[in-house]
Parts: C-alpha cells; structure tokens; sequence
C-alpha cells in the first residue's frame, strides 16, 4: 500500500491497513502534531489533510488514505524550518495559547484558503466551525487566517508547503 | 525599561504551531507500559470485593493495582485529605477509581478493565443538596456530618437596615455543573529513576501539588519525585485534584512494576471523573432607598462539592467576600455553604465562585433599578466601590486605583450603550429580531488572598557566555506565563530577549511556590522575577563598579549594556558577565515574592480579603428570534484594569477566551446528570461554543499599574470569565422583556 505523506511517496506495510489512521501516524511514525482529543470525530483536534481536504482521522483507518496525497502539520513548514506564511499569521496574530488545537486549525484554514483566498470573517468563521479551541475564543484565529489571504490570493500555493511534491 | 517586544510574542508559538511541542502523550520511553483506570456502575455503595483476577489473566495485562497496593497514603487532598486515590471502603460518586489495569498496550489495558468486578451494597444517593444538608445519609461517616464549610459575612444589621429600606426585593438563582473541556485530557507518563527518583510528565497545572499527591502516594519524600513541566493543552484551573491523582497512580504502576508507564485519558473518563464548576443555589434580599441606595443585603448560598472537598472551602469563600458585587452595602448578612453529595466532584473552575454569584448580582441590580424607575447604570454608579470606600468586608480600597468607574466609563462609549439601550425590544417589537444590549461589571480579589499563604520563587542564572536562563515557579498553562516571565526579566536586565531562555520547570529545580491558579501567575511570578533580576543586578554592580569608574548603585543596565555613571564607562551585558566569571563570582540572582498581608476573621467575615483588587466590565449585543427563540450574538465588549499588560496581544487572548468561556456558560453548557451518573461524556453532548457561536469581540486594556505588584502587572485570567453570562441575561431581558434565573439560559419560546 502506498501513500504520499508530506510530499515523500511512501510504503505502508498491508498490516497497517486496519489501523486507526491517528495512531499509526502517532505511534508508528511518530508525528504527534494530530491530536486525539474526543476519538469521535467531534472536536477537530486530529485534522490532516487528504488532496487538500480536511479529514478528521481518529474516526479513519490507514486504508481509507491509502494511494492519496496526506498533509499533516509537520508538512507545512519549509524544509529549511522556514514557517508556512499561515504559520507565521497564527503566530503573529496571538492565535496560540495552549497549542492543542492549532495542527487541526492551521490545516483546515490551509484548506478553506486554498479554494478561498478572499474570504469574509464570516466565511472564516464558518470554515473552522468543526475545529473546537477552548483557549482562544477564535477571535486571533480569525484574524490570523485573514492576515495569510492575500498570501493565498498572490501567490501559486504549491510552491510554497514543503509537502508539495514539485 | 520596557524592552523590544514583537507585536506579539511566544516563546512556545513556533514549536506549537509546527507541531512539534510534545504535550504528555506524545512522550514515548522504551518499555513503556499502559494504563487504564477501571469505574464501577455505583454512585454510592459500600465495597465489599473487587475482583482483579479476571483482568490479571487477561493476555498482555501486568498486573492490576488497587487501594490495597498503595504503600504510602490513599487519601489526599489540598485541604481535607478525604479524595482517594482508589476507592476503599465505598464508591461515592461515579467517577470513583476502583482499579488500574497495567499493560503492553493501551488497547488491551482497556479491554481487560471490562473484566474488573465490584461487588458492592447500594446506599441512597444524596444528589440534592438540600437534602445532603440533613445528613440522614452522610457520605464520609467519619466526619459526622456531610457539610463541608460555611462562610460568613455579618456586617451593620440586616434588620435595620431592611426597616430603613422603602423597597424590598427577593430573587433565587440557580447555576450548573460546567465542564473545562481543556482539548488535552489528564494524561501522565512516569518513569522510575535508577536513582530512586520517580519522573513525572503530566497533563497538570500543578507541578507542586502534584509532587505532594505523587508522594504521598508513594510513601516517599518530596525530594524522591520530580514533576517535570509538561506542555499543558489547556488548564482553566481544571488540571489539579484529578489530574494530580492521574499522574499518582500511574507513578505507582511505574514503582510497583520498575518500568515507565504512561496514562492518557480518553474523554468519556475525563469527563466522568474530573472535577467540575460547583453549582450554586443562590437566594438573594435586598433592601433599597427610593432614591437607589442599597440598604441591605441578606443572602444565602448552597454549593454543591460533590463527593470530595477539594477546594471547595476556597472556591465558597470567595464566593463570600464578594457575595455583594462591587458595590458597597452597610448591611450585610451572608451565608455560604458548600455540602458533599454523590454527584461529580466540583472544584476550581477558571473565575473560581465569582461567575455564580456574579450571574445573580448583576441581574439582581437591574432588577432593583427597573422597580425604582432608574437606569441600571445610574444605580451602578450610585452603589460601586471607589476610590478609599470600606468594601462589604471592612477592608479599605486604596493603595491602588480603583477603577470601577473607569472601566464602566470605556465599556459604555466602545458600545454607545445608553443609546443602544433605546434599541432595546424588551419583547415589544413586532420586528422577527429581538434586539438587546446588556452588560455586568465586576470587581475581583488578586491572587489567593486570605485562602493561603502566597510566595513564589525565581532564579536567573547567567551562562559564561551571557545567555540568562530564567526558572520561575509558576507553571505554564498555556496563557504564555512563560513568555510574559521572560519579558519582565529581559527588561529589567537591559538585555534582548533572545538571550532569556525559559528553563523547563522541574519541582528539584525552584522551591514550591505553589500553584499557578486564582490568576496569580504574572503578580507572584512575575514579582519574583523582577527580585530575582534585580539581586543578579546588584552582584553584577558590585563586580564592575570599578572598572567603570563609579559606585555600584550607579551602574545602570540598558541595551545591553551595563554602564557607569558617563556612558562612555561601559561593558556589553556579556563581557560584563565575562569579567564576572573570571573574578571567580557566580552571576545568579534568586528572589521570593511574597504577597503582602491579608487578613480573615471566619466569625464575622470581616478583614482585608485580598491584597489588591481589578476591575472589570462587559457588554453584549444581541437578537433573540421572537418565533424560535434563538439567540444570536452580534458583539462582545471588555473592559479591564489588569495594572500592566506585560504582552498585550497575550493579554487581549485572555480576554476573548475567558469571554468565549463565559458565553459557554450562559448559553450552551451543562454537564447532564442522570441519577447521579454523568450523560454528556464526549464533546458531541457536551457542547462548547464554537467560532460560529461567538460574535466578534472588542478587548480594551486599561492599565493602572499597583503599587503592590513589582510589575505593576495584576491578573487578568479569571476576571474576563466572570461578568458576560450576567450581561448576556441582561441583554436578553432587554430584547424580550423575560428574566433567566438559573444556567444555563432556554429561551426557547420567549
Ligand atoms: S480527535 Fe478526532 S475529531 Fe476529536
Ligand atoms: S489554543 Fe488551546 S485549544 Fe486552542
């Protein structure tokens, strides 16, 4: 079984199918950046992206990603370290307190950018509804995602997430 | 000198937002071993047996710990030592522990907790609190009585003053149990040390606190258990008792079977077994002037603690010294009670026994004016504390700004309330949106006050090369403590602030300074920081006075530079250390920030309550549909005096969450009980506000710094959860024309 994890194409061993699809990126690849907070599918800690949508994996196995393109935080950076321009908005906003939340956030907003690099508040608020944050009331989250949208309008995102095979 | 500080800035922000800051479960050690607690289906039973031996067989299962594998103590507890660790002699409540299975895996740890059995005799659940308070049942029979605390304040006479009143009005309100929800559940990792240490990561607010639980636990000294600092998802006062008994047991499993184990919670288990908010059952009398002066106020309060004390006699006494609002009544007479009964345990909850009575007396007072044809801001102005007032409590405000006005003052213009308050419906519109604008202030205690004694510590130790490494004993819990910490001392040093690095805290690295709770974290921590720089500075002076041609104290620390009295005398921070080290003189600062006094008598609940007060007022706007009822939040106003904002943007976070939380509370939340057992186990049911229930908010920072914190700084973690559920009632009467006496609020039908 193959996957394309973070712009490298790699090879899942067929007894990884069954598994739930967090932990094995959890325990077996060791990329904590997704979180189980809720293990139903309620709370959005444990988003990643699969071809640039978001998807909640504490509900998912391995095999529902396999052969598709997976983004997980630890793919947004550049390889050099260099922060996503999304990363940087979340920084620079104040959109971090405890952090529990903000893989899932930042990824799901990467997602809503990607398709709408114009948005309203509103239609940020809407995007990142399902991505439940107990620290921040949204508010520096919001103003960070629309700090990284002329980033999205101005330029051909794919060069810019590491994980993007070029 | 204030140093050079990004528009916002964090420590932790890059580590967190690439993912790579490792919480608690996301620590690994080889030959890690799992552990799962084990509940029984009582919420009050005496234990007769609990049978391990089928979970023991189970295939990858170590062994099965109970109460009996305890070598040290199975109760513990901050005040009464009466939470226990595992349930001995009864189950008394649902979240009651009987039993840890350790495994090879999580999974199996989990499926082998199912083979547990608890044989036990029901008893009668007590799960109201007023019939808790008869003690025809008691759930600790050897305290004789299942109260936990009362409270009092007795000031003036109440009779007096309700027969100089021309007014009289009574109200009853009624709050719920509120969950945390931090988005990380308890979880705790130990690792048995060849020394004899036993290493403890964990989900906790408290590294202290939780050293104290681990040892007792234990049977071993303090000195035998490090608490390592852990990065926390989240806290909100939430994370001490439970989450100190979390890393207990585990740490118990790791001694008991000489190898690391890790406990990580899954959210059904959190919910069912952590502390929540206490509801309260308030009922409220007051006496008022035809011209809007209160004369009295008689009230009583009934907490329900649940089946544990925990901090309940904190939680209830702050409820106490602040039982009449801001605002000032000669006549007083106040009981607060908080009961055990078999419901979840309640504990602190971020606003700590102020968001309960808040939710009464800020509507309490609208009600009082509406009935004298005043508006509710004139009353307000009318009664408030000010500048050198005697508060409910005997204590005199001064020494500080009192602010309540000023506060007041920026809430209203930001929101052109007066005028917005002509917009008002009061359910007489024939409009679908129902428009109201409401708003609360509040006045809030900093720190412990007279609940503990209040120290902190701080070291700064200088490398030879000049970075600073800085050790605070207060704990990050993710409201950026760490980077506020780190500011202070690079500004009181002159240097830059890449040069501070924030040293992982470790229980065997500072002396206990307590908990990082009641919003004290900046005050005390950043107190001792500053005592801490400044003793660093003298040892620095002392050393280099000379060669920059001047006496010690006119070395002056700026820009990184250490200087005599002419600039032209100067050294570089570092060469400055660098002289230092090689005269043999260690460049490392220690301070202890000790809180000034504060004084109680428990007779007549009268004294100086808290060093140093903050003030605080929030307003909302809002449409209630007419048909559906349904309430939608157009805009959140909040006005503090947090003395100095040390890191404004972290500041203004603090704001918007602590105002998120409280629109939880008045709007969505509630833990649902079922005959005693806990129905909304997961985040589907329990249900926190989400971006789309939040309307966009305003933070206006008003700073007036105190005398009494080095800083200047004072709190601002717990005030902004405390008054928008009561302005959130207000507004809603204001569009409808219907009062909401108790939590959270239906209007389902208006
Ligand atoms: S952990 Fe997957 S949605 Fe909550
Ligand atoms: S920052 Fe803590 S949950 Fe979002």
């Amino acid at each position: 079984m193959k996957l394309n994890l973070n712009g490298k194409d790699i090879e899942v061993p067929a007894e990884a199918a069954e598994k739930r699809l967090v932990e094995f990126l959890r325990e077996d690849l060791d990329l904590t950046g997704a979180k189980n907070a809720c293990d139903i599918g309620a709370c959005g800690a444990c988003t990643i992206l699969v071809d640039e949508e978001p998807l909640k994996i504490c509900v998912k196995r391995v095999k529902d990603v396999a052969g598709h393109r997976v983004l997980t935080i630890e793919g947004m950076a550049a390889e050099d370290g260099t922060l996503h321009p999304l990363q940087q908005a979340f920084v620079e906003a104040g959109a971090i307190q405890c952090g529990f939340c903000t893989p899932g956030m930042v990824l799901t907003a990467h997602a809503f950018l990607l398709k709408h690099p114009d948005p309203t508040r509103d239609e940020i608020r809407r995007a990142i509804s399902r991505n439940l944050c107990r620290c921040t009331g949204y508010q520096q989250i919001i103003d960070a995602i629309e700090r990284a949208a002329p980033f999205y309008r101005e330029t051909n995102i794919h060069e810019h997430t590491a994980a993007t095979p070029r | 000198m204030k140093p050079m500080v990004p528009k916002s800035w964090r420590n932790d922000a890059v580590a967190k937002v690439t993912g790579r800051t490792k919480y608690t479960d996301d620590l690994k050690f080889a030959n890690l071993l799992h552990a799962a607690p084990v509940y029984s289906d009582f919420v009050h039973a005496r234990i007769n047996s609990i049978e391990t031996a089928g979970a023991e067989k189970y295939p990858g299962v170590v062994r099965v710990i109970t109460a009996r594998d305890v070598p040290g103590a199975n109760r513990v507890g901050q005040i009464r030592k009466d939470y226990r660790i595992f349930a001995d002699d009864k189950i008394r409540y649902n979240g009651d522990v009987v039993a840890l299975v350790v495994a090879e895996s999580r999974d199996i740890a989990i499926r082998a907790s199912r083979l547990v059995r608890v044989e036990a005799i029901p008893l009668p659940a007590l799960l109201d609190p007023e019939e808790a308070l008869q003690d025809k049942v008691l759930i600790h029979e050897d305290l004789y009585t299942n109260l936990v605390v009362t409270h009092k304040v007795r000031r003036g006479d109440v009779d007096e003053g309700f027969r100089k009143a021309d007014l009289v009005i009574e109200e009853d309100f009624r709050t719920q149990f509120v969950e945390h929800a931090y988005m990380e559940t308890e979880a705790a990792v130990c690792v048995p040390r060849s020394d004899g240490v036993t290493e403890v990561y964990g989900s906790m607010q408290h590294p202290f606190s939780t050293r104290r639980f681990v040892a007792a636990c234990l049977g071993t000294p303090l000195g035998r258990v490090e608490v390592v600092g852990t990065p926390l998802g989240g806290g909100f006062g939430g994370k001490d008792d439970t989450a100190a008994i979390v890393c207990a047991r585990t740490a118990l499993a790791a001694r008991l079977l000489n190898r690391p184990v890790k406990t990580m919670y899954r959210r059904d288990w959190s919910i069912r077994e952590s502390y929540k908010r206490h509801p309260y059952h308030i009922h409220y009398k007051m006496g008022l002037t035809r011209d809007g002066l209160i004369t009295a106020v008689q009230c009583r309060m009934l907490a329900d603690a649940g089946a544990y004390c925990s901090v309940t006699p904190w939680v209830t006494w702050r409820s106490t010294v602040q039982c009449c609002g801001p605002y000032l009544v000669d006549n007083v007479h106040c009981d607060v009670l908080g009961v055990y009964t078999n419901n979840v345990v309640t504990g602190a909850m971020r606003g700590f026994g102020s968001p309960q009575v808040n939710f009464a007396i800020e509507q309490l007072v609208e009600i009082a004016a509406a009935k004298l044809g005043l508006s509710g801001i004139e009353f307000r102005r009318r009664n408030m504390v000010r500048q050198g007032c005697l508060t409910i409590t005997g204590q005199r405000l001064d020494g500080h700004k009192v602010a309540m006005g000023e506060v007041l003052d920026a809430v209203l213009k930001e929101t052109d309330y007066e005028r917005n308050l002509g917009r008002c419906a009061f359910g007489k519109s024939d409009s679908d949106e129902w428009y109201g604008i409401g708003l609360a202030m509040s006045y809030r205690g900093v720190s412990l006050g007279a609940e503990g004694a209040d120290l902190c510590a701080a070291a700064i130790d200088v490398q030879p090369d000049g970075s600073i490494l800085l050790d605070v004993g207060v704990h990050e819990n993710g409201q950026g403590l760490e980077s506020a910490m780190s500011i202070l001392c690079a500004g009181e040093l002159g240097v830059d602030l890449r040069h501070i690095h924030y040293r992982r805290a470790s229980t065997s690295s500072i002396p206990d300074s307590g908990t990082t709770v009641a919003s004290r974290g900046t005050i005390m921590g950043g107190g001792a920081v500053l005592l801490a720089a400044r003793d660093l500075k003298d040892k620095i002076s002392a050393a280099v006075a000379e060669k920059l041609r001047c006496e010690p104290a006119q070395v002056r620390f700026a820009h990184g530079r250490v200087e005599g009295r002419d600039s032209s005398d100067s050294l570089s921070f570092d060469e400055a250390i660098r002289e230092m080290w090689q005269a043999r003189l260690v460049p490392r600062g220690f301070g202890v920030f000790r809180s000034p006094k504060v004084t109680w008598n428990d007779e007549s609940g009268q004294g100086d309550a808290y060093f140093t007060w903050v003030y605080g007022c929030q307003a909302v706007e809002l449409t209630v549909n007419r048909k559906t009822g349904k309430v939608r939040l157009l805009r959140a106003v909040a006005a503090h005096d947090v003395g100095r904002a040390v890191n404004p943007e972290m500041v203004k976070g603090q704001f918007y969450g602590g105002m998120a939380m409280s629109t939880g509370y008045a709007l969505h939340e509630e833990v649902g009980m079922k005959d005693g057992k806990i129905a909304t186990t997961n985040l589907n049911t329990y249900r926190i506000p989400r971006s789309t229930d939040l309307p966009e908010m305003t933070a206006i920072i008003v700073e007036n710094p105190d005398p009494a914190s080095p800083s200047g700084a004072k709190s601002i973690g717990e005030p902004t959860n405390e008054i928008l559920a009561p302005a959130i009632a207000n507004a809603i009467y204001n569009a409808t024309g219907r009062r909401h006496f108790s939590l959270p609020i239906r209007t389902t039908s208006p």
